[in-house]
């Protein structure tokens, strides 16, 4: 079998990884897998392989690919070019950043989006309005569709008070 | 600086009850993040350093970590920096930092946080045999006592914001390490590694290199961090452990049944070797330690200190060797230092222990 990127050298390097029920491969010679950044001394992943392939496997980047590389966060300064190279992010507020490119990979990498286990202290205020706030979207949503415009707008109201008061605690992320 | 201490125990996550020796131990790390701070590899040295600084003082007053001591990655020279690899205190990537990070670690070894490594903070907590769910509390505590001190960057969607979108959620990779050697002589482990994959679960080598497993262990870890609750990892992966160990189980009762005589020969050649060779290599070793272990758990094989094995693995590293004979060596010297510290310890292990007041 021919490795997939080089489409010369024999393919030593198989990856597997499942998810959602489809199976995804990835048949690499060694050469080709370690210049992707995936050291093949270190734990078996297929993360590394999809961040440095992300060029070829991410939609994200089919279009403009010059002046989307340049694109950087606005806090730490780290390129979209920069994250392609080395898959690691520079600092939190990079998941805003680059959030088009991040979040078709934890799809990919991860069981789903929405994280669901230990919350910090500090945090758990926040984490709580975030919950309300879409039980309270939810509750508009059908008391616009029931015309019912006193209660959608005391919803309104009360979703933007939720929205600053966790603002005002926020830090990085969305 | 000295890190004896850690050099002359046998490793705390290393059983000393044979009857474990399918599970070997189990691991938990967590990774965690300074809110706005620009993660490790991307922060530059000043800050690193700075924050080193801050968060040794923070880990070294911790009531879950005490007593504890803390190292400088570059105040260790290179074999201590191997040492505490060897020991799985540390990761070979941190191995290779210098200024700017280090590492702090409970005197029993049963919890150690890695400063600046890929994250902030990478929280591990190991023990011998399966206990993942008291690792996790152990860690967790650790976890929840810094959280008192510093904020960490946190996002209600996407859990604990990591350096590698990989580690994302949870942060959490829980791993138990299995010694299998019924599963690989009856050529079915390729199956179960195929198997695990499928099921979104890792398999490593003992020290994470390649996929050849040496000395037959084998590490299993959860690979997904975002979508699922820390103790949701934890018992989904202890349940699969526990399915490995009773395939393991009933393959080591087939092998037996159908090649009694090699089972018998592998380890009685194994103690032989082990006990007279005065050159072995590292992957010797450890291959010759596992048709031991084998041995041992399977009653053909008698040791008055069966748990001589496990100090064996650890203590015949590269590493380890040379901080025994106090100065470097090359591999032909490690491998003659080798066979004569399992020579020693063997027989040390075979002879009657001295009867003490309380047998």
């Amino acid at each position: 079998m021919k490795c997939e990127i080089c489409q010369e050298n024999e393919a030593t390097i198989h990856l597997t990884q499942v998810v959602d029920g489809q199976v995804k491969k990835l048949h690499l010679c060694e050469s080709c897998a370690s210049e992707n950044g995936f050291d093949i001394h270190s734990p078996m992943s297929i993360t590394d392989i999809l961040l440095g392939m992300a060029g070829q496997t991410m939609p994200a980047f089919s279009s403009k690919p010059g002046q989307v590389m340049e694109q950087a966060c606005p806090q730490c300064h780290l390129r979209r070019a920069d994250f392609k190279k080395s898959g690691r992010l520079g600092c939190p507020f990079c998941y805003d950043a680059f959030a088009d490119q991040i979040v078709p990979l934890l799809k990919v990498m991860h069981r789903n989006e929405q994280h669901q286990g230990k919350v910090p202290r500090c945090e758990k205020s926040r984490v709580r309005s975030t919950v309300e706030i879409e039980a309270l979207q939810e509750s508009l949503r059908q008391a616009i569709a029931g015309e019912n415009y006193e209660e959608a707008a005391r919803l309104r109201d009360e979703i933007q008070t939720l929205r600053n008061a966790s603002d005002d605690s926020g830090g990085a992320g969305s | 600086m000295n890190t004896d201490p850690f050099f002359e125990q046998p490793s705390a996550w290393l059983p000393t009850d044979p009857t474990q020796q399918i599970t070997v131990s189990s691991r938990v790390r967590l990774a965690r993040n300074i809110k706005e701070t620009a993660f490790p590899g991307w922060a530059g040295e000043a800050v690193c350093a700075e924050l080193w600084g801050k968060l040794r003082e923070v880990l070294l007053q911790l009531q879950a970590m005490e007593p504890c001591v803390a190292y400088d990655m570059s105040e260790l020279n290179s074999l201590e920096r191997l040492v505490l690899f060897e020991r799985h205190l540390i990761s070979r990537e941190h191995a290779e930092r210098r200024k700017g990070s280090g590492v702090v670690i409970r005197e029993d070894e049963a919890v150690a946080v890695m400063v600046n490594e890929e994250d902030h903070l990478r929280l591990q907590a190991m023990r011998p045999g399966l206990d993942l769910r008291k690792v996790w509390k152990l860690v967790d505590e650790v976890d929840t006592q810094i959280e008192d001190c510093m904020d960490y960057a946190f996002s209600p969607q996407l859990g604990y914001l990591t350096a590698c979108p990989s580690n994302v959620g949870t942060g959490m990779r829980a791993s138990v390490m299995l010694h299998v050697p019924g599963l690989v002589l009856m050529n079915e482990m390729g199956a179960v590694v195929k198997g695990l994959g499928k099921i979104g679960l890792a398999v490593r080598g003992l020290w994470g290199e390649g996929s050849e497993a040496a000395g037959n262990m084998y590490q299993i870890s959860n690979q997904m961090t975002l979508g699922e609750k820390e103790e949701d990892i934890v018992s989904h992966l202890e349940q699969i452990v526990l399915e490995i160990v009773e395939h393991e189980k009933n393959a080591r009762f087939r092998l037996f049944e159908e090649r009694e005589e090699v089972i018998r020969d592998h380890a009685g050649r194994a103690l032989g070797i082990l006990s007279h060779a005065h050159i072995l290599t590292s992957k010797e070793t450890l291959d010759l330690l596992s048709d031991l272990r084998l041995g041992i758990d399977m009653g053909i094989v008698e040791i008055q200190r069966p748990g001589v094995v496990n100090d064996l693995l650890i203590l015949t590293q590269p590493g380890h060797l040379q901080k025994l004979e106090g100065k470097k060596l090359k591999p032909a010297e490690r491998d003659v230092a080798r066979a004569l510290l399992v020579r020693t310890r063997l027989k040390q292990a075979q002879s009657k222990p001295k009867k003490k007041s309380h047998e």
